[in-house]
């Protein structure tokens, strides 16, 4: 059955076609290669796990994907489409329309409570689910009117994922979702995930220091340095639930 | 309501502090403006519509006598709309418990169904009855200083026979908003009072009868009031005529235009700079408030709202904050004008009826100036927190890099405990923002300096005039100008401790094209009681020839030392003469002319005459004194310097009091806004590091001592500078309040000074406890956990 689960994705579109992408922090003396040619396609439906050292480049590859910054050179094409070309109302246009973020700090507007949160991005998506039904995938609905600074840090990132998933992005883009949670909680946010990924075929690119979680993934791609050292499909892939660490 | 919006509340709410400083700030520079000029405007159209009602004449003569038959051929006269001929006389009055001679105008009141130009108000009682010549109305401001009523009766020698005239009746008259009696220069409504008496009861006591000896008249909107005044003088020379004018030169008219130009004056400068300074505030604040803010603008745009959608929801919260202050501004600036017009009309102009009219134009134009502010504020720093790509807005900010700077290598930091280096580490890392802050704190001390010093200038210049130029206690004026030995036998009076002589001479002095009516004061070289100054205060002795003119004066003239007035007399033989000057003096109140006494005498071709004496009065004789001089029929009146005083300060000096309470009362306002929306920014800016300064084990007392000494360090610097701004503003305001009635000194006395940067101390301490206690309060998890 994984082995299957693997391959099924093979003959997909491509969602994701990235090229010689490159990214240079700072000029001179302070200058940082963050991304130095990235080459790698991600497939619709596809669930990709991102490894690597720390500062190889993972959140700076994954913020470009989603349209948060731009690459210094190359091209990220979502969907046939060339964002790396896109003007700042195209990029805007492109995160509302297809993306969904899950971040390592929650970033949950202090002042709106979970229900809210999730609201924010709804009202702007063309066809989401209600938040209701959003924070009930998470396991939230007991939580819905709360203020972030009322919840614990999962039930925190519970509510981020929430309002990732909400809009039924094409693409799900989750910079160290679990990396502050404990493996309970954190199996909760990486099965969310998971079920939206399988549920509406969403793509879903996870950034995780914890190889452990590697197994959820179709694919395990891994960073060093700001290049690719391993792409390898995963041959085993189990659900988040037995994942355990 | 959308979640956008539900946020947009929950924000305001979460910085209501801050915000209600903000629109404090905002408000106390809308109400000024709108206060301000409300009030000018509403006693604009009230004393306007008051000449409307009452007839106002635009030209008015006296005369000695003339038939009543020449009335036709002034209104003859191109441009003449109509012409009311009266009698007006001078009578002594004796009211109950005054030792001093009261001096009453007497004026005829206009036959049943004639035009009457200024006609009075009647505020209680009736008007006379024809039949019985002793019923007499009396002014109310004069009635009032004396508790008088209908009903009363007050005693009169009226053309040397003493009488008892029954008060029928209390009024008002556009021609006395201000009553000033002969030979003084301010009101004073206890020694000199307005009495209407029917025409045939006056006409009969004076010998008057088919004749007149005073003429109004009311011009057409297109007569040439210069030529009308020309021919009517040319009509009543032979009939003693002493010279028309018109109404710049009316006494009334000219003080209370002389007070509204003040107000103006007033309202020109100040409440222009406090909404500049508030605008200039509130776009410092609102761009570093929006700053703080870029994670979350970073967020949203995350999410796929747009630049212009990011833009507009904090915009809307900066104006709906500054729409808050704005519409508070209105409120309160209209209610202020309100009061104070009242406080105005019913205190110092007596004003019948009272219009109120706030004008829409400088409500928008407060409004817009406020908005914009804040707006372009927002804009800016909006602008370039969107314009981030979104990954790096989001970025829990970048650590700031900081140099190790200039004390280091000076080797001076080594003393200095870690928390000090943080301060002047982040002073030096943010100057221009620690710059703005500064320019904001001295702002607001510089508001508080130049509405204050005001009380100074006033304090100064009544020091300079009653103490050091005119010493005198008492001024007795002749009915008709008399030989110098007048002056021997009133320096005998009981009480008299020294008496000096003085000739007033009647003058339009004309210069080029300037020309202007006013009076010679004609003193003797050395003297004692009234005396003209250098700006040194040193009395100066007057040369003995020429003419000295004040600095007003010599301005309205466009004067120089050395240029020769044409000098035409207007009383007496009525000479033409052109006059050098041979020096200009500054005196702040009035714009007299000087000369010698005995160079004015020739000047006029007169003997040694004098119009009156300055008295130095032994207070415990003084109303012994007083009694005799009331029964002396050659002195038409006594003016004392403490009733001058006293009336200074309750017409001029009340004037602008009232307005400059509101002023200081809106610069403590603004200062306290400043600096209060100062330290929560800071906070704000800094609320997580200092957060995690405390996790590491800093004391309150030391993360507050970061936060606070940096406060501290930048009002310290802003209250010189604030000093020296607030003696730039009081220049500007001195160069703009100077009228014909007085002149500001420049003066800011120490306390002054003292008084600003106290307040604004006060207001920088009560700013960093508030802090100080959030700071206590910091909820250490919960400011970790999410961003303020
Ligand atoms: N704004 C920036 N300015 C300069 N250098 C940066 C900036 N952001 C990231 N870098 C550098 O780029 C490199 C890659 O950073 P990135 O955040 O992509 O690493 P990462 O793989 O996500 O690391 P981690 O696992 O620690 O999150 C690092 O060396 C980092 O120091
Ligand atoms: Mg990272």
């Amino acid at each position: 059955m994984t082995r299957k689960a693997a391959d099924e994705h093979v003959g997909s579109p491509t969602a994701f076609s990235v090229r010689g992408l490159t990214k240079v922090y700072g000029t001179g003396e302070a200058e940082v290669r963050a991304l130095r040619g990235i080459n790698l396609d991600l497939r619709e439906g596809e669930l990709v796990v991102l490894l690597g050292p720390s500062g190889s480049g993972k959140s700076t590859f994954l913020n470009i994907l989603g349209g948060l910054d731009n690459p210094t050179s190359g091209t990220v094409s979502f969907q046939g489409q060339e964002i790396t070309a896109l003007g700042a109302g195209g990029l805007t246009q492109y995160r509302r329309d297809h993306v969904g973020f899950v971040f390592q700090f929650y970033n949950l507007i202090p002042s709106l409570t979970a229900r809210e949160n999730v609201a924010l991005v709804t009202e702007i998506a063309p066809d989401p689910l209600s938040p209701e039904e959003a924070l009930d995938i998470v396991s939230l609905s007991d939580r819905i009117d709360h203020f972030p600074a009322q919840l614990s840090g999962g039930e925190q990132q519970r509510v981020a994922v929430a309002r990732a998933i909400a809009k039924k992005p094409d693409v799900l883009l989750c910079d160290e979702p679990t990396g502050a949670l404990d493996s309970q909680t954190g199996i909760g946010v990486l099965e969310a995930i998971e079920q939206v990924n399988r549920e509406f075929g969403t793509t879903a690119a996870v950034i995780t220091h914890n190889a452990a979680i590697a197994d959820i993934a179709d694919r395990v791609v891994i960073f060093a340095d700001g290049a690719l050292s391993e792409v390898r499909v995963n041959e085993r892939k189990i659900p988040a639930a037995e994942v355990s660490w | 309501m959308s979640a956008l919006n539900r946020k947009l509340l929950r924000d305001l709410w979460h910085i209501r502090g801050q915000a209600l400083a903000i629109a404090t700030v905002i408000a106390c520079g809308v109400s000024t403006v709108v206060m301000s000029f409300g009030t000018l405007e509403s006693l604009e159209i009230t004393r306007d519509a008051y000449y409307e009602q009452q007839r106002f004449a635009d030209v008015f003569a006296h005369l000695k006598r003339a038939p009543a038959s020449i009335r036709d051929e002034i209104a003859r006269i191109d441009g003449v709309r109509s012409v009311d001929t009266r009698i007006v006389e001078a009578a002594n009055l004796d009211v109950a418990g005054m030792d001093e001679p009261v001096l009453g105008r007497l004026i005829s009141l206009p036959r049943r169904g004639a035009v009457a130009l200024n006609q009075a108000v009647l505020r209680r009682g009736r008007l006379p009855d024809g039949k019985r010549p002793d019923e007499a109305i009396l002014s109310e401001p004069f009635a009032d200083a004396h508790g008088l009523l209908p009903g009363d009766q007050i005693q009169a020698t009226i053309n040397g026979h003493k009488r008892r005239l029954d008060i029928v009746g209390i009024a008002l008259s556009p021609e006395y908003i201000y009553a000033i009696g002969p030979g003084v220069i301010m009101p004073d409504d206890e020694r000199f009072g307005i009495v209407w008496m029917g025409r045939e009861a006056m006409a009969a006591s004076f010998d008057l009868k088919s004749a007149f000896n005073d003429v109004s008249l009311s011009l057409m909107r297109s007569a040439d009031k210069s030529a009308v005044i020309r021919q009517l003088d040319q009509i009543l020379a032979p009939w003693g005529g002493i010279g028309a004018y018109g109404r710049a030169d009316q006494i009334s008219h000219a003080f209370v235009a002389n007070e509204m130009e003040q107000l103006r004056s007033l309202g020109n400068i100040v409440p222009p700079i406090f909404l500049a300074v508030a605008a200039f505030l509130l776009n410092v604040v609102i761009s570093r408030i929006i700053t703080t803010e870029r994670e979350e603008i970073g967020l949203m745009k995350a999410f796929g709202y747009s630049n212009l959608a990011v833009g507009v929801h904090y915009l809307k919260l900066v104006l709906l904050i500054t729409a808050v202050g704005v519409a508070l501004g209105f409120l309160v600036g209209a209610w202020f004008g309100r009061a104070v017009t009242e406080l105005y009309a019913d205190l110092l102009f007596r004003f019948p009826v009272l219009y109120f009219r706030f004008d829409l134009q400088i409500f928008a134009a407060a409004g817009g100036v406020s908005l914009a502010a804040s707006g372009l504020g927002a804009l800016g720093a909006i602008r370039s927190a969107v314009n981030l790509p979104p990954a790096v807005a989001m970025q829990p900010a970048a650590p700031t890099v900081y140099h190790r700077g200039l004390l280091n290598r000076m080797g001076l930091s080594k003393g200095l405990s870690q928390p000090t280096l943080m301060i002047l580490r982040h002073l030096g890392r943010w100057p221009i923002r620690a710059g703005l802050t500064t320019l904001g704190i001295s702002m607001a001390v510089a508001i508080l300096v130049a509405s204050l010093f005001f009380f100074d200038a006033v304090e100064h210049l009544l020091d300079i005039y009653f103490h050091h130029g005119q010493r005198q206690d008492a001024t007795v004026v002749f009915s008709e100008p008399r030989d110098i030995g007048a002056m021997v036998e009133i320096g005998h009076l009981p009480g008299v401790m020294a008496a000096e002589p003085y000739r007033a001479v009647a003058v339009k002095l004309h210069l080029g094209a300037r020309s202007e009516r006013g009076s010679i004061t004609g003193l003797d070289g050395e003297t004692t009681l009234h005396r003209v100054l250098d700006r040194d205060l040193n009395a100066v002795s007057l040369p003995h020839t020429g003419l000295v003119l004040s600095t007003q004066l010599a301005e309205m003239l466009n004067a120089r030392t050395g240029m020769r007035v044409r000098v035409e007399v207007l009383e007496g033989r009525r000479p033409v003469v052109d006059v050098p000057v041979t020096s200009i003096v500054e005196e702040y109140i009035a714009a007299p002319a000087y000369m010698r006494r005995a160079a004015l005498n020739k000047l006029m071709g007169e003997g040694r005459l004098i119009s009156g004496v300055y008295l130095q009065v032994d207070s415990q004789y003084s109303g012994q004194l007083y009694r005799h001089l009331k029964e002396t029929p050659a002195v038409a009146g006594v003016s004392l310097q403490t009733a001058a005083l006293d009336t200074f300060r309750k017409t001029m000096a009340e004037t602008l009091n009232i307005m400059l309470f509101f002023y200081v009362l809106f610069g403590a306002l603004i200062a306290i806004g400043v600096v209060y929306n100062s330290a929560r920014v800071s906070l704000s800016e800094r609320g997580r590091e200092l957060a995690s300064l405390r996790v590491l084990g800093f004391t309150r007392g030391e993360v507050s001592y970061i936060l606070l000494g940096e406060l501290t360090i930048l009002t310290l610097v802003a209250l010189p500078l604030g000093c020296i701004f607030g003696l730039g503003l009081a220049h500007v305001m001195v160069s703009n309040l100077n009228t014909e009635l007085f002149r500001v000194p420049m003066v800011v006395a120490p306390a002054t000074f003292a008084v600003s940067m106290l307040t604004v101390i006060a207001a920088s301490a009560a700013s960093g406890l508030i802090v100080r206690r959030r700071i206590d309060r910091f909820d250490l998890v919960a400011v970790l956990k999410t961003r303020e």
